[in-house]
């Protein structure tokens, strides 16, 4: 009796389990197109990463702000993998307000590493007004603030379709059909050949999707690379320590006649 | 209590514990006479105790960086996330410290529940541990809208609006508890204060805890009162003592997997968005440890009698040592009621499924019947199982059972067939 109810016990939990990852809706569930950042072992593709940042910045910097990154990141370890000269060059193509000086003004200067990036509007309720009233999230932390993450977001870039018939569509409002409630306001903003990588990559939509997701996932997660490095390390003490212990412990226990 | 006095061997020892026993007190906690036969459910006690320290350690930390301003807040976690040294590791040690923390204390409080540790003479352990238990959840709640993101600003609007549906006074209170008219930056200031002190009060209670503990000493697996010290006994230290240690490193390496590979499972994707005063999430689901009580609010139609449902519920466990009536301690040797205890954990985790889920058609007529079957379990079933169940014959001593065989269900087979 009981062991048929403690298998039952586990039915329920593992369904429980499964079902909180079950996307909910009527939309479609997100691919996986498979990230090298995923796993213990996971890391970004540098590459990637570089691209990434291009498809951000000639793309969707337009709209979306990033504001809790600065330059410098993109020359930390763990990240793109820029070289310092590099982000210096990338950091000096913005303008930034500063000040006040000594006179009291306030001035314009070109960006800094240490600056944070440059946001497109400068406040929420310009960017939302200039957005036909949906407010473009900023992409500091998207990746973790949407479930689903990076599968979520790729999908998404690749999922734009023409709507199917019986579906009227209003002004500025796309289908989508990953999206929830598969409308979205944001037009598709990726076509074939919108960047040019210097690397020769073929900018597809498909490609600059995943550079563009890992760059995201790595902005989301800064420390990721560091994060799963210190982790492996720790778990491998921990379990050498673990088994060090039990020997201790079978000696210790050894002098009474109970089991451990 | 050992019987012996303690006195050091050094002559400045004997002075100084002769003004402060501070000396007796740690013969005390390393002669501390243990029952041999405690099974690894009991490691939990000093599971908890590390959990506690982590996340005061931890917190105490972050709060060196973190800012409770409602504009500056969010801005402030990732500041820690990004650009303090290792701050990523000691924020997610602490959100996951959390669920670990709880996930502890559930097992905790079942492991108590099976083998009836909160019966005579161990109530007051029992009552402190659910006053701890508590004040962990308020604690929690409090954390969780610290960083000031939708589902920390949403979770924090539903719970204090409970405090609305009290009559007369309740439009009054939850002002009060908002500092304004709304969840606002006063609300946040004093949630961060609060979630700071709470921490503190449950390490007083803990010593309580351990010191309603130490006068009758540990129940264990098979409930019979012991002779203390004897040879159903060893002192704690050593061997209590590496053995909680090795339990606390498997549960390391668990906690680890969750610090270091999936830190954001246990958290809602929400919240890694800014709170926004103008948006509701489509969802508002509190942590999960706190899902079946948010199953069973919202499984009453009514929302006062929803909010006396919840605190019901909690109450019930803590007048747990009067309601029960059986006289045996541990489910060994109680056949009927250990049944019962494995629907309880079933309803329970049904409960916290349905809390998750949204509230309506089956979804709801499910939580309705379990919380009533939670309430019927221990305002019913225990107090009645209690007098009429046939419980088993139960061994004089630890000793004799692990010699003429052992405490296991091929004994507890034997003892049956015997009756």
């Amino acid at each position: 009796m009981i062991k048929i109810f403690k298998t039952i016990l586990v039915v329920i939990f593992i369904s429980t389990i499964s079902s909180f990852s079950n996307a909910a809706g009527e939309s479609e569930k997100p691919l996986s197109p498979g990230w090298s950042f995923k796993g213990f072992f996971g890391t970004f593709d540098r590459a990637s990463l570089q691209r990434g940042y291009q498809v951000y910045t000639e793309v969707c910097s337009a709209c979306h702000s990033m504001k809790y990154l600065s330059y410098r990141n993109l020359g930390e370890p763990g990240g793109p993998g820029f070289s310092k000269e590099q982000v210096k060059i990338i950091a000096s193509q913005f303008e930034v307000t500063d000040g006040p000086n000594s006179d009291g003004d306030m001035f314009t200067r070109p960006a800094r590493p240490s600056d944070k990036f440059v946001s497109p509007y400068p406040n929420d309720q310009a960017a939302t007004a200039a957005n036909g009233g949906a407010y473009p999230p900023d992409m500091s932390v998207l990746v973790k603030a949407r479930s689903g993450g990076a599968d979520y977001i790729y999908s998404l870039l690749v999922g734009y379709e023409d709507p199917p018939e019986g579906i009227t569509l209003d002004d500025g409002v796309y289908y989508n059909k990953y999206m929830a409630g598969n409308k979205i306001k944001m037009s598709n903003p990726l076509s074939d050949g919108i960047v040019e990588y210097s690397d020769g990559t073929e900018a597809t939509i498909d490609q600059m999707s995943r550079d563009v997701v890992t760059f995201l996932s790595w902005a989301a997660e800064p420390h990721m690379e560091a994060r799963h490095k210190t982790g492996f390390r720790a778990i491998i003490y921990l379990i050498i320590i673990t088994i060090l212990v039990y020997f201790a412990m079978k000696k210790i226990w050894s002098r009474v006649e109970t089991k451990v | 209590m050992s019987d012996h006095e303690y006195t050091p061997k050094s002559k400045l020892g004997k002075w100084f514990n002769d003004r402060l026993p501070i000396l007796t007190l740690g013969n005390h906690l390393t002669e501390y006479p243990t029952p041999k036969n405690l099974n690894y459910w009991w490691t939990f006690g000093g599971i908890l105790t590390f959990c506690l320290i982590t996340q005061i350690v931890t917190g105490i930390i972050l709060g060196m960086h973190y800012v409770a301003h409602a504009d500056l807040a969010f801005k402030s976690v990732e500041h820690i996330m990004r650009d303090v040294n290792y701050g990523w590791l000691i924020r997610y040690v602490h959100a996951n410290g959390a669920s670990m923390f709880f996930l502890a204390v559930y097992i905790h409080i079942f492991r108590s529940l099976y083998y009836g540790s909160y019966k005579s003479p161990r109530e007051v352990i029992w009552i402190i541990g659910m006053i701890i238990y508590f004040l962990m959840m308020a604690t929690a709640f409090m954390g969780y809208v610290l960083p000031w993101g939708q589902m920390s600003f949403w979770g924090a609007t539903v719970i204090t609006n409970l405090f609305s549906a009290i009559p007369i006074f309740g439009e009054a209170i939850t002002n009060w508890l908002w500092g304004g008219y709304s969840v606002d930056n006063p609300t946040l200031t004093r949630f961060f204060s609060l979630h700071y002190l709470l921490p503190f009060l449950i390490l007083g209670l803990v010593v309580l805890h351990i010191w309603a503990l130490h006068v009758p000493g540990n129940n264990n697996p098979i409930g019979i009162d012991i002779k203390k010290p004897s040879n159903d006994t060893v002192p704690f230290h050593p061997y209590i003592v590496i053995k909680d240690l090795f339990a606390l490193l498997i549960f390391l390496i668990i906690f680890a997997f969750f610090v270091f590979f999936s830190p954001n499972i246990l958290g809602h994707a929400d919240n890694y968005i800014e709170a926004n005063p103008m948006i509701t999430p489509a969802h508002i689901v509190p942590e999960w440890y706190l899902l079946p009580f948010y199953a069973i609010l919202r499984s009453v139609p009514d929302k006062l009698l929803g909010v006396i449902a919840m605190f019901a519920a909690i109450f019930v466990l803590v007048i747990l040592p009067w309601l029960d009536t059986s006289k045996v301690r541990s489910a060994i040797f109680r056949p009927i009621y250990k049944q019962f205890y494995w629907f309880l954990v079933a309803d329970v985790l049904i409960l916290g499924y349905m809390g998750a889920m949204p509230a309506e058609g089956t979804y709801l007529l499910i939580a309705r019947v379990a919380t009533a079957y939670y309430f019927l379990h221990f305002l019913f079933i225990l107090p009645f199982l209690g007098k009429r169940e046939k419980t088993l014959d139960i061994p004089l001593s630890i000793t004799e059972p692990v010699l003429g065989g052992s405490v296991n269900p091929a004994m507890t087979k034997n003892i049956k067939d015997k009756v």
